[in-house]
């Protein structure tokens, strides 16, 4: 018996070192700052959003979301942990605590943000499906892909709105569904299919990467559904959601405002009112969230705005602003007031 | 490939040509008749096709580093050649996954201390206590140098190790843990307690029954709803759990092997020296067995070390996922074939050589047998 | 372990010691039985109220619901509009199809390749010896990328530019397309045929055994059976009007219609499962070969039997018993491994019951599916080859 019980301790430490525990009942804000860092679901790898490069460093918009959302808690925006996330494992792993934040190009809608536990918090790109054909091929409208083979990645709203759009539309087709975005691109490629279907951002971005052949695909006019991606909390832990939602509007309002994280430092003494409450030397906005006053300015000088971080990120895979332009110029990209 | 050396070094390499033995060899095992000699000349013409393709491809028409980031180069080859500078590129990211860049040489200096214990274990000679001691100080040194946070060295979580390392540790760790829970089920399958009998042959069979792949599906997706709310377990323990419970039963089933290959006599020996169950089991009966399944055991850890590549379905970045991330980057997307031969030859590698290596044990365990 | 029983002593009233081993066994199982019920209990109260406080469903009402999604291949008929059930089916149906046909397959190359080993031709020896190394010491996961990414997808030209060997015959990345008898209510009779065929050439051969051993007189048991098995469906195709109607693929619009398709993901599947799962089974062909000793066959040429019915009699029933245990373990091998065609896009099982509890939620429902389909085909793949294993061995004597 003695043994046992020995054993059971011996056994209970070690799961406790290996499991990090994090109570449901504590804040998620007080479990962060306890524990020193983000733990940031992402996807696996998704050029633009997020990807780890040759030395193995996470770079994306949405691994930018997780380190502003440090940067405002620690006033370090490399306190994060990342988690690769396939497609069937990101509820869970958000639901079960095992992730903080899951920013992992995940389409809002009504079923998940109330049925899955958890509420979507922002829309950091706005997005929609579309399709790519060869250029050989002579089709200018989706409508004319009548019995086309489509190249598709499964589990996702992508597998059903195209099943939905051809069935609308009484057309047959044949899918070829790959899990990995780099080899259904590859089965794409090399003709296995007629068409490959993902949000437009995937397409772009599959054309750009083919350098001086990108002009052989041409990206359909249809966009067949609505994806707007965002970062999403546990349902409800209201004082997290705030910091992740309001992390993100301070981003699009420094652009808005004209801070970037290389002038931030010489706006500190700007008279404009708003300004002067992004870097955090009026308003208390800080204290309202729970954190320091100086939140919105380690995002904005650790991090860069919404601007800065979609050139960083987005524009190199082939991507132009589109509809995430900011509203003052023609987008949809439109932050509620910081004040 | 080496048997064929070992054939042709046999060889005295003397006389002349006509009626040497390498000429007698020749004619007595390439040409002995007309349609032998056809099917050696069709087989010499189609492998001199294969190797001069491969060889073009690999060596001679190959790009070995690009300027700068322009895989342009690189892309107007369209397959002819291999463009190797991919693996110049991101050997490291492949070798180390996510592992911090300024760091990589504490998993470079762990594959060294796995390999060392793979080396020592291969000598029997050093068979005895001393090796689970080296071990043990083998595998603490792997914890201090992943993790880190002591005597200097910076922490690096879990999330971020990756490449070779995760494989070597899931395969070996695998193994290692699951080898006391296989022993006992072999024990419970032949024991006469029929509760004990049943519960591990539906263990066994349950396992041995169903993929690694859908282990692996409920160890990412139904293991944490199975543990208590707010306890949760990270996704490389969660996949290291999957496979140590897979392999128990594999190995179960190698050790059971050994067990029935036991002479009845010894146990019946052992009961009339009055040794308890136990006792009987611990000195008589698994030294015994143990000593048999080697080669099986060999055999069942090549396997697992090639499964734990189906890792990569859960989001893990072993070897195998960290060669497939390595050409997400647009500018090098279309050179997976070139990051495939690159772990093709790693995995190659060690499994060759531990096949080998139970090859060359079950020739002397067969041998030491006979006496 | 063994300190559990003894630290709770028996009531001394009853004369049950825990030194007697009877006594012992029985709590000791009771302990074991009982921490294993109560393991069970512990996780399955977790997920219950885990399921509970995130609003999981559960249940199996999901499978009448409409799936949604699109089927590459089908042998039923299949579409977006049925249920998830039946496309549970349609990936347990191609499962099934890729194991079967991979088990023959790799039978075939497995057997020839480890006849191949023991080639008196080094050349062939070397090969088969290679290509054994080889296949062995990669991954599958590996090797079925590789066939599919770089050997299939990368050398086949694209529909419009099909290779054309034979007429009707067309070779592209869309898979390889053959002309098919056009549907006929005849081939179904055939079928019915051929299963009268088979049914009736077990009996007969019984019969034939019988009436050999009680008179020793020889039935000529090979031409009746062909007879049955392809006469038999002959007539019925006769019968039926003989129809020679072909269905022939054609270029249409973007894709073949019509004829039979050999797609690439399931020529990917099972040409990487046949190839991979030869290796092991040429070994185990080589060391049953290498197991009958020599002497068998001198003695068996010494009783003046011919070569091939030594092969028959004497050295194949003895080989086969050292062959088929293993054997079974490679066919089973073959289909856990087919679950690895998500990785190629090929439907099976696992990538169809994936996206159902991906669109659904409901993993544990979708996990429990999976298992249990396998650990069903599984099991019966062990009994029969122990079934089959017996009847062998009671040719011992």
């Amino acid at each position: 018996m003695k043994h046992l019980g020995k054993i059971a301790a011996t056994a209970a430490i070690a799961l406790g070192a290996l499991a990090g525990t994090a109570n449901a009942q504590q804040s998620t804000l007080d479990a962060v700052k306890a524990k020193g860092f983000v733990q940031c679901g992402v996807n696996t790898g998704l050029a633009g959003f997020s990807a780890p490069d040759s030395q193995g460093v996470w770079k994306g918009l949405d691994v930018d979301m997780c380190r502003g959302v440090a940067a405002a808690v620690f006033g370090d925006a490399n306190k994060v942990r990342y988690t690769g996330l396939t497609a069937q494992q990101r509820f869970t792993a958000l639901q079960s605590g095992e992730v903080d934040i899951l920013a992992r190009n995940t389409t809002w809608t009504l079923a998940r943000d109330t049925s899955l536990g958890l509420d979507f918090v922002a829309v950091n790109f706005y997005d929609g499906q579309g399709f790519m054909v060869k250029r050989t091929l002579n089709v200018k409208s989706a409508k004319e892909l009548n019995g086309a083979t489509v190249c598709v990645q499964p589990g996702t709203t992508t597998e059903l709105n195209l099943a939905d759009y051809f069935r609308a539309n009484r057309m047959q087709f044949r899918p070829v569904v790959i899990e990995k975005l780099e080899e259904v691109v590859a089965a794409y490629l090399a003709g296995r299919c007629d068409a490959y279907t993902t949000d437009a951002s995937g397409l772009a971005s599959t054309r750009s990467a083919q350098g001086a052949n990108a002009n052989q695909h041409i990206i359909l006019p249809e966009i067949i559904s609505k994806e707007p991606l965002g970062p999403a909390v546990r349902h409800g832990d209201n004082k997290w959601a705030d910091i992740v939602r309001w992390t993100f509007n301070v981003m699009v309002e420094a652009e808005e405002m004209g801070l970037t994280s290389g002038n931030i430092d010489s706006k500190m003494n700007d008279p404009n009112p708003g300004v002067q409450r992004l870097v955090g030397k009026t308003g208390d906005m800080g204290k309202m969230l729970g954190l320091e006053n100086n939140w919105s300015y380690n995002i904005i000088k650790q991090v860069g705005n919404y601007g800065e971080s979609y050139d960083r990120n987005v524009k190199p895979i082939g991507l132009e602003r589109g509809v995430n332009e900011l509203w003052s110029k023609g987008g949809i990209m439109y932050a509620p007031p910081v004040r | 490939m080496s048997d064929a050396a070992a054939t042709l070094k046999s060889l005295p390499q003397s006389g002349g040509f006509n009626n040497s033995p390498l000429a007698q060899w020749v004619k007595a095992n390439l040409f002995p008749n007309w349609w032998s000699t056809v099917i050696t000349l069709v087989l010499t013409y189609f492998i001199l096709k294969f190797l001069f393709g491969a060889l073009s491809w690999s060596l001679f028409n190959a790009v070995w580093s690009i300027e700068g980031t322009d895989t342009e180069v690189c892309r107007e080859l369209k397959g002819i050649g291999a463009c190797w500078a991919l693996i110049a590129e991101k050997h490291r990211f492949i070798l180390f996954g996510t592992y911090p860049f300024q760091e990589h040489w504490r998993p470079a200096l762990l594959i060294v201390v796995f390999l060392v214990l793979y080396g020592l274990s291969t000598v029997r000679a050093l068979w005895n206590y001393w090796l689970g001691v080296v071990w043990a100080a083998g595998l603490l040194s792997i914890g201090i140098l992943m993790w880190g946070g002591v005597f200097g060295l910076r922490f690096v979580e879990q999330e971020r190790w990756g490449g070779l390392p995760i494989t070597l540790m899931l395969a070996t760790f695998g193994i290692a843990l699951a080898f006391p829970l296989g022993i006992l089920l072999a024990l419970g399958r032949r024991s006469d307690m029929p509760a004990i009998k049943a519960i591990c042959v539906a263990y066994i069979e349950l396992i041995r029954g169903v993929p690694l792949i859908s282990l692996l599906f409920m160890a990412s997706v139904m293991l944490p709803l199975f543990l208590p709310e707010g306890l949760t377990i990270d996704k490389l323990l969660r996949a290291q759990i999957a496979i140590i419970l897979f392999a128990a039963a594999y190995l179960a089933e190698v050790v059971r092997g050994g067990l029935q290959a036991i002479p009845k006599g010894q146990y019946e020996a052992a009961d009339a020296l009055g040794l308890s169950y136990w006792k009987k089991t611990g000195f008589i009966v698994l030294p015994q067995a143990l000593k048999i399944v080697i080669p099986p055991l060999v055999n069942t850890f090549i396997g697992l070390f090639k499964d734990t590549s189906l890792v990569l379905i859960i989001g893990i970045y072993d070897l195998l996922n960290a060669a497939k991330t390595s050409t997400i980057e647009p500018k090098w997307q279309g050179f997976s074939i070139e990051a495939y031969v690159f772990v093709s030859i790693i995995y190659f590698v060690f499994c060759f050589a531990m096949s080998k290596y139970s090859q060359k044990i079950e020739a002397e365990l067969s041998h030491t047998h006979k006496h | 372990m063994a300190s559990i029983p003894r630290s709770r002593p028996a009531p001394p009233s009853i004369k049950l010691s825990l030194s007697d081993p009877v006594v012992r066994a029985i709590v000791f199982q009771v302990l074991v039985v009982g921490g294993v019920a109560l393991l069970v209990w512990y996780l399955v109260s977790n997920t219950m109220a885990n399921m509970e406080a995130r609003k999981i469903a559960s249940g199996f009402g999901f499978l009448n619901r409409e799936a949604g999604f699109a089927i590459s291949e089908h042998s039923i008929d299949y579409s977006p509009a049925d249920s998830y059930f039946r496309a549970l089916v349609v990936g347990v149906l191609n499962t099934l199809i890729v194991a079967i046909l991979g088990i023959i397959l790799a039978t075939i190359l497995g057997t020839i390749i480890g006849i191949g080993r023991l080639a008196k031709n080094w050349l062939i020896s070397q090969i088969c010896s290679v290509y054994i190394e080889v296949m062995r010491n990669l991954p599958l996961a590996l090797q079925l990328v590789f066939w599919y990414y770089a050997v299939i997808l990368e050398n086949l030209p694209s529909a419009r530019e099909a290779h054309n060997p034979l007429p009707g015959v067309f070779v592209s990345s869309r898979g390889i397309m053959v002309p098919v008898p056009a549907n006929d209510p005849t081939y179904g009779w055939m079928l019915i045929a051929c299963l009268i065929g088979i049914v009736g050439t077990v009996l007969l051969s019984r019969w034939a055994k019988a009436r050999q051993a009680a008179t020793g007189q020889q039935f000529p048991m090979l031409r009746a059976a062909a007879g049955l098995i392809l006469g038999l469906p002959l007539l019925a195709w006769l019968a039926g009007g003989a129809p020679t109607v072909l269905d022939w693929p054609e270029l249409r619009g973007f894709n073949f219609q019509g004829g039979g398709t050999l797609t690439p993901e399931f020529a990917a599947l099972l040409i990487g499962l046949v190839t991979y799962t030869a290796a092991f089974v040429a070994e185990i062909v080589r060391s049953g070969i290498l197991a009958v000793s020599h002497g068998q066959t001198e003695a068996s040429s010494a009783l003046g039997l011919k070569r091939g019915l030594t092969l028959r009699l004497v050295i194949l029933p003895q080989a086969l018993r050292v062959i088929i245990p293993p054997m079974i373990s490679q066919y089973l091998n073959i289909t856990k491994n087919s679950s690895l065609a998500v990785l190629i896009g090929y439907p099976d099982l696992v990538s169809i019951a994936n996206t159902t509890l991906n669109q659904t939620g409901q993993a544990i429902e979708g996990i429990g599916i999976i298992m249990m389909v396998y650990l069903t085909v599984s099991l019966s793949i062990a009994a029969f080859g122990n079934w089959y294993n017996k009847r062998i061995a009671l040719t011992e004597r």
